[in-house]
């Protein structure tokens, strides 16, 4: 097996590390690399970034009155 | 359970009654979190309010064929994305046909290039995003990925739950996170760094 570029290893495992859903030996894997490479520890820093700034930018609240409305639809008869 | 006391008919009653009123109450505490993941599935607030109501409509209807102590947040989103696939969503573009997308440091990339490599490192490079500029670049992902997007990155499911939400395979959940993500940061360049 000829040996694989880590900094692309590393951006293969990185949406799925921030993501948690990586395991054990993955985890440990994507860190052994992030706490040797200054490019990709960037790279994870930028996307945890993003990926907070998103959630919360693009999470709108419930509008007032939406839940008065919804709690009017209780005790609907069964299907 | 063989000697023990048959329930009363009033007392069936009464214990239905408790866990109907339990369920409506639970599920009423999550409409908030299932406004923010519907608002990002559809056009409009109206549209999400709409799809919001109706999803409780047949929530409270159906609501004993829920199991207590499973997951209530994933059980309503599951309601939810099909009345929206329900209502139209039906005809899509195939995603054979999207463009080739970037890597996943496309964005990162195209920061570094434009800014220098230490941009990376401020938390004001993302901020240069304004937040409409997001919404689009969100709307602008097709819907097979970007139903996928908004139930892990705004909703905060795991893949196993976004998978049992959409009824696919959770290979499926992974292929289609990864490429949305990919659309979305090609998206969001386009939008703000050209």
């Amino acid at each position: 097996m000829t040996e694989r570029d880590p900094c692309e290893r590393c951006e293969e495992l990185l949406q799925g590390y921030l993501d948690r859903e990586l395991v054990q030996a993955e985890v440990d894997e994507a860190e052994r690399h992030l706490n040797g490479c200054i490019y990709c520890r960037r790279r994870y820093r930028f996307e945890a970034t993003l990926r907070r700034y998103i959630r919360t930018t693009a999470s709108e609240r419930m509008p007032e009155g939406l839940k008065d409305k919804l709690a009017e639809l209780r005790g609907l008869p069964g299907a | 359970m063989g000697g023990a006391e048959p329930e009363s008919d009033g007392r069936r009653i009464a214990t239905t009654a408790r866990d109907r009123v339990r369920f409506e109450e639970e599920a009423l505490e999550l409409a908030d979190q299932v406004y923010r993941v519907a608002r990002r599935l559809v056009g409009s607030r109206e549209e999400a309010e709409d799809l919001v109501q109706e999803t409780y409509a047949r929530a409270f209807r159906s609501w004993r064929s829920y199991t207590p102590g499973t997951n209530l947040r994933a059980w309503l989103l599951r309601i939810l994305t099909n009345l929206n696939i329900d209502r139209g969503r039906r005809v899509q573009r195939s995603p054979d046909f999207q463009p080739l997308e970037e890597g996943d440091y496309y964005l990162a990339n195209k920061v570094a290039a434009a800014e220098g490599e230490q941009a990376l490192d401020q938390e004001r490079v993302v901020e240069r995003l304004s937040q409409d500029g997001i919404v689009h670049a969100l709307a602008d992902v097709p819907h097979d990925f970007r139903d996928v997007v908004v139930l892990v990155d705004i909703g905060e499911f795991s893949y196993a739950e976004a998978a049992q939400i959409l009824d696919i395979p959770m290979g499926t959940v992974m292929s289609r996170l990864h490429r949305g993500r990919r659309i979305l940061k090609q998206n969001l360049a386009e939008e703000t760094l050209s």
